[in-house]
């Protein structure tokens, strides 16, 4: 289970994605590479229309890719059936949004266990797995409490500590800091470093380069294909 | 998962209680109509069974013409039309069970310094099977009790006690108009018939020592009634055109000469009360029917708009792991829920309706396990049925467009 530090925990060959407008079938990405390894903390760029989006959806296994392949942890994943995408997400990704994502008639704690409920667990491990992550996140006090209760921030550290409750191999933010003030979002991207330096590989979309700059490695898309392609220390001021 | 489900299914009802109980209304009425239904429907079967079964089942009776009508044979004017003879060939024909030629009226019955009025009947030991009497203590007399025509006597529990108070009155002698009986036996009760009589309140003779010493008869060998019992309900018309006509036949009737018998049908009675019952359970199965099909629509509506408002939260679901078949039995669940509590809450309304039914009206109710089971019956399968197409809506739907909905 230990993944090797040069393990490739996504790797995307040829990866494209078209839709269908009135205009015609517009390509949204053009036939993307990009090798993710185990550990790293990656910042995925762009203006919007630029297909960051796009990748997003489909490294998330949100969606499935027209063309190209996409290895998940060693699996092809391009050619998946909807529900075993639905296991992927449970077991082996945690998802991050803008908008907290937290469901607001259920308790932090619940909110917490929820992809556990779909993993199978029983209530007991649950219980104990969400209040071990709500600690991590330093909210353990509030388990009980409803979303709307607590603020913008630790909500999103409620939503964090619910994408790490399945033990994912990788974590997918998806403007994490967007609904936040600066100061908040500065914590929050504190913990994203803590949590990488325990190892987790975290996959960062934002548009905001003091945000990106959070991240090891950076990575701009335009027009559907990758621009650049560098590590943070390299990046030009 | 089941129960975390469950919870969450709870949940989502309460968030919005006051359309939830809407909600569940068409089902409330729908499933309260079923109860009462089959309350009463089950209650009038109850009853007409509960009365041909102390009556005896399937049976009509001949009696014998009026005395001045043309129909009077060879000449013994002021003679009964039936005989004895008659009924003996009534019991060849097909489909005819038991017959019973009967003479009965009321007498006075003496025992000690008691004495008491009772329904005499005079008959064979076949009447005792179609009416279904059973023996209480003692015995029934049997064909040569008729055949000599002894002096013996059952009573029914009600003359029993009237005439023996606490005494067991089986070998004791009583008079009836003089003429010493000897009881042999005690029937078993039957209680009131249809028109409230009591039907304990008789005493049963052989037919033959009711007509030489109680109630006399100018003509040996006739008969006022004969009690013919057939197989089948089916068989009923049939037997009773056979009789008909071979009457006729015996009677040398010809054509366009009105019988000098009549026929009563006892069963029809009840049937026709029954009837009633009946025609009044049709029509509270039609309100209940449409009752569950509008409640259901209902439940269908609510559960598309829950769908649509919680977009958003099927999305987030989908995207930690959901799976199709976890959206499509969270949402069934629901609607099955929402059909379960107003199926509950109607089992009840329904019972204390269908009892004060019984309280206000008298009418015989009958409320049972079955009821209860074919309203959860009903009630999952309208959940089910009605909550199929939402939940397969919120199941289909495509997690990025659902994350995306405002």
């Amino acid at each position: 289970m230990s993944p090797g530090a040069n393990e490739s925990v996504i790797r995307v060959v040829g990866l494209g994605k078209s839709y269908e407008t009135a205009a015609g079938l517009f390509p949204a990405l053009k036939g993307v590479n990009l090798d993710i390894k185990s550990g790293e903390y990656i910042a995925i760029m762009g203006p919007s229309g630029s297909g960051k989006s796009t990748f997003m959806n489909l490294l998330g296994c949100l969606d499935t890719p027209s063309t190209g392949d996409y290895f998940l942890a060693g699996r092809n994943v391009a050619h998946m059936d909807k529900d075993a995408l639905a296991v992927l997400r449970n077991r082996t990704l945690g998802f991050v949004f803008q908008g907290f994502n937290l469901l607001p008639r259920m308790s932090l704690q619940d909110n917490v266990a929820l992809p556990l409920v779909y993993a199978g667990d029983d209530k007991e491990t649950r219980r104990a797995k969400a209040r071990e992550l709500l600690g991590k996140v330093g909210l353990g006090q509030y388990a009980e409490s409803l979303p709307n209760r607590i603020s913008g921030g630790q909500q999103q550290r409620v939503a964090i500590a619910r994408a790490l409750v399945n033990s994912p191999r990788l974590i997918l933010a998806d403007e994490p800091t967007g609904n936040l003030d600066s100061h908040t979002s500065e914590e929050i991207m504190r913990l994203f470093g803590e949590l990488n330096a325990e190892g987790i590989t975290i996959v960062l979309v934002t548009h905001e380069n003091d945000i990106a700059a959070h991240a090891k490695r950076q990575v701009k898309f335009l027009d559907g294909e990758i621009v650049s392609d560098h590590l943070t220390a390299q990046v030009p001021a | 998962m089941l129960k975390a489900m469950l919870g969450e299914a709870w949940l989502a009802m309460g968030a919005n209680r006051l359309r939830t109980a809407l909600t569940m209304l068409g089902m409330v009425i729908g499933v309260g109509a079923v109860v009462i239904m089959m309350a009463i429907g089950q209650g009038a079967q109850y009853a007409v069974q509960q009365t041909i079964s102390t009556m005896g089942s399937n049976l009509f009776i001949v009696l014998s013409g009026s005395f001045t009508a043309s129909g009077v044979r060879s000449g013994s004017a002021g003679a009964p039309s039936l005989s004895v003879a008659d009924a003996d060939t009534i019991a060849e024909l097909d489909g005819v069970v038991h017959v019973a030629p009967t003479h009965q009226g009321r007498r006075q019955l003496v025992y000690g310094s008691q004495n008491w009025s009772a329904n005499v009947v005079g008959t064979t030991p076949e009447y005792l099977d179609a009416r279904a009497w059973t023996i209480a203590s003692g015995a029934a007399f049997g064909d040569s009790d008729v055949r000599s025509a002894t002096r013996v006597a059952l009573l029914g529990k009600t003359t029993a006690q009237n005439l023996f108070g606490d005494e067991d009155p089986v070998g004791k002698t009583m008079r009836i108009q003089q003429n010493p009986f000897i009881v042999i036996g005690v029937l078993g009760s039957k209680g009131q018939n249809l028109d409230g009589n009591d039907q304990d309140d008789t005493v049963i003779i052989p037919l033959s020592t009711a007509q030489r010493k109680v109630f006399g008869t100018p003509f040996l060998g006739s008969v006022r009634m004969i009690m013919v019992q057939a197989d089948s309900a089916e068989a009923m018309p049939k037997v009773m055109d056979s009789v008909t006509s071979l009457l006729r036949q015996r009677h040398r009737l010809r054509d366009g000469m009105p019988d000098d018998f009549f026929m009563r049908n006892l069963s029809a009675a009840a049937e026709s009360e029954a009837e009633t019952t009946r025609t009044m359970s049709i029509l509270l199965g039609a309100i209940a029917s449409i009752s569950l099909l509008v409640g259901g629509i209902g439940i269908m509506n609510i559960m598309l708009v829950s769908v649509t408002e919680r977009t958003r939260e099927i999305g987030i679901r989908m995207a930690i792991g959901a799976r199709q078949k976890d959206i499509l039995s969270q949402f069934l669940l629901e609607a099955v829920m929402i059909s379960f509590a107003g199926c509950l809450l109607g089992l009840l309304i329904g019972l204390g309706v269908a009892l004060g039914i019984n309280f206000f009206t008298g009418m015989v109710i009958v409320v049972s396990g079955s009821a209860a089971i074919i309203a959860f019956a009903v009630a999952a399968g309208v959940g089910i049925f009605f909550g199929w197409y939402p939940a397969q809506k919120a199941a289909r739907l495509d997690p990025i467009e659902a994350l995306r909905y405002q």
